[in-house]
């Protein structure tokens, strides 16, 4: 029996996934003046960026809904294995 | 009046909620341009000066926060949950569960919520828990025997059990078939026969062999021990099982798929990815204090689920998890297993850099907080 892909984006847990260019990681590194390496990481074969096609070294921009203060933006870098 | 203008100014100085927080008291007081401005000049300093210090302890304030509630929590821990007379890890253990990331957790379960359109009478849910629960095919024999001269089982299957769960005979008798191999099955009027095709067949084999066939799956989902409907405090049912198969369960139709959650950790990782498993983390931490009735800040508890999630895949506070993955080598001693740590560390010839806080207090340093963490960096000249 041929099951549709389950949509994970839709799950109340899972926050929205973007992918930054490579402008908009230039500026981040620069705004908190930091490396690609201190950023945290995600995982390649994350089920929630499968869809966006991330190569290591690229950057996940995540839209997290936080209690206290709202909408933030919290990023992590893709990783191998 | 509209502030859009001036909160276009302030947007990127102030969080999200603040910012709306003002929009509804201004429109409510209807603040003059002026007076809005004076408040959000306020606003933003006083948040400025609400902001943690660089170089402040948070790690340490963190462990403090849990450490105190956490030795009020321990008195009263073992009891049943009282939701639907399941029994569900609560407390303490259930922290530790947790924080240190076990892979497997004591008591599983999982909240199945069903769609909006899904009706909840009693026969449909009866049909949609029966096919999440896991059924042995013990649950539906009416007679097993072992034939001690023919050396094979014997079976036959309750029917009016069989049309309960929407299965015939049919259907058992091919799982059995197809869940073992190795065995001759036969179905003659009712009564089913399992032969072991090996070539020197003893009693003792076939003995096992009926214990396995007892337990063999004939419906519902591996894992799943028990469903049971729950009526949430604003009206909606849903179910609780124990025991979590989060793939399986939401490939079922009548599941919704968007809500349906589990609390082993590890799983919610592997299908929904890293971003859910930290915000599991926090749901299941805040489940437990607000059910301890404690009252710990909750940018501890992001805090905590940040640290374990930074790497892309959950990591405990253990020594095997984030304590065990510091690059100091006296840092990871001091935590546990110190033997271990220096030994291996000798063996490769680690270098310390000291540049964090337990390593300098070992060696009566300062230690790089607070105060004590800004350092003079001067370039010499070469000369």
């Amino acid at each position: 029996m041929a099951k549709e892909k389950l949509d994970i984006s839709k799950h109340i847990l899972v926050p929205k996934h973007t992918k930054l260019s490579d402008e908009e990681v230039k500026s981040l590194l620069e705004e908190y003046n930091i490396s690609l390496k201190q950023l945290p990481k995600i995982l390649k074969n994350d089920p929630a960026i499968s869809d966006l096609g991330a190569k290591p070294g690229d950057v996940i921009k995540i839209e997290r809904h936080s209690p206290t203060v709202g909408k933030t933006y919290y990023y992590r870098v893709v990783s191998n294995a | 009046m509209s502030y859009d203008d001036l909160i276009k100014e302030y947007e990127s100085k102030l969080p999200g909620r603040l910012i709306e927080d003002f929009r509804k008291q201004a429109e409510e007081f209807n603040l003059s341009k002026q007076d809005a401005k004076k408040v959000l000049q306020a606003l933003e300093k006083k948040y400025i000066e609400s902001k943690i210090n660089p170089g402040e302890a948070i790690g340490i304030i963190t462990a403090e926060s849990f450490g105190e509630p956490g030795t009020q929590m321990t008195l009263r821990t073992f009891h049943l949950a009282g939701v639907a007379e399941a029994n569900i890890t609560l407390g303490l253990p259930r922290l530790i569960e947790i924080f240190d990331a076990r892979k497997d957790i004591s008591t599983p379960t999982m909240e199945i919520y069903l769609k909006k359109d899904v009706k909840t009478d009693e026969k449909t849910l009866d049909k949609i828990i029966s096919k999440i629960k896991e059924i042995k095919l013990e649950e539906v024999l009416k007679e097993i025997s072992i034939n001690i001269i023919k050396l094979h089982i014997e079976l036959s299957l309750n029917k009016s059990r069989l049309s309960d769960l929407d299965l015939t005979e049919e259907q058992v008798f091919k799982t059995i078939k197809s869940s073992f191999k190795n065995c001759e099955v036969m179905n003659n009027d009712g009564v089913i026969t399992l032969k072991p095709k090996a070539k020197e067949v003893t009693l003792s084999v076939v003995y096992s062999l009926k214990e396995k066939v007892k337990s063999t799956p004939v419906k519902g989902i591996q894992g799943i021990t028990q469903v049971l409907p729950v009526k949430r405090k604003d009206g909606e049912l849903l179910l609780m099982s124990s025991g979590s198969n989060l793939s399986k369960v939401l490939e079922i139709e009548e599941v919704d798929a968007t809500r349906t959650m589990t609390n082993d950790l590890f799983e919610i990782a592997k299908i929904f990815g890293i971003e859910a498993a930290r915000q599991a983390i926090i749901n299941e931490a805040s489940k437990v204090i607000q059910d301890q009735a404690l009252d710990i800040d909750e940018r501890h508890i992001m805090f905590i689920s940040d640290a374990m999630t930074t790497t892309g895949v959950i990591k405990g506070i253990t020594r095997s998890g984030i304590s065990g993955e510091k690059e100091s080598v006296l840092a990871r001693a001091s935590f546990e297993t110190p033997v271990v740590h220096l030994v291996n560390a000798s063996l490769v010839g680690e270098v310390d850099y000291l540049n964090s806080v337990i390593e300098n207090v070992l060696l009566n340093q300062p230690v790089p907080l607070g105060t004590g963490l800004p350092d003079l960096i001067t370039h010499m000249r070469e000369k």
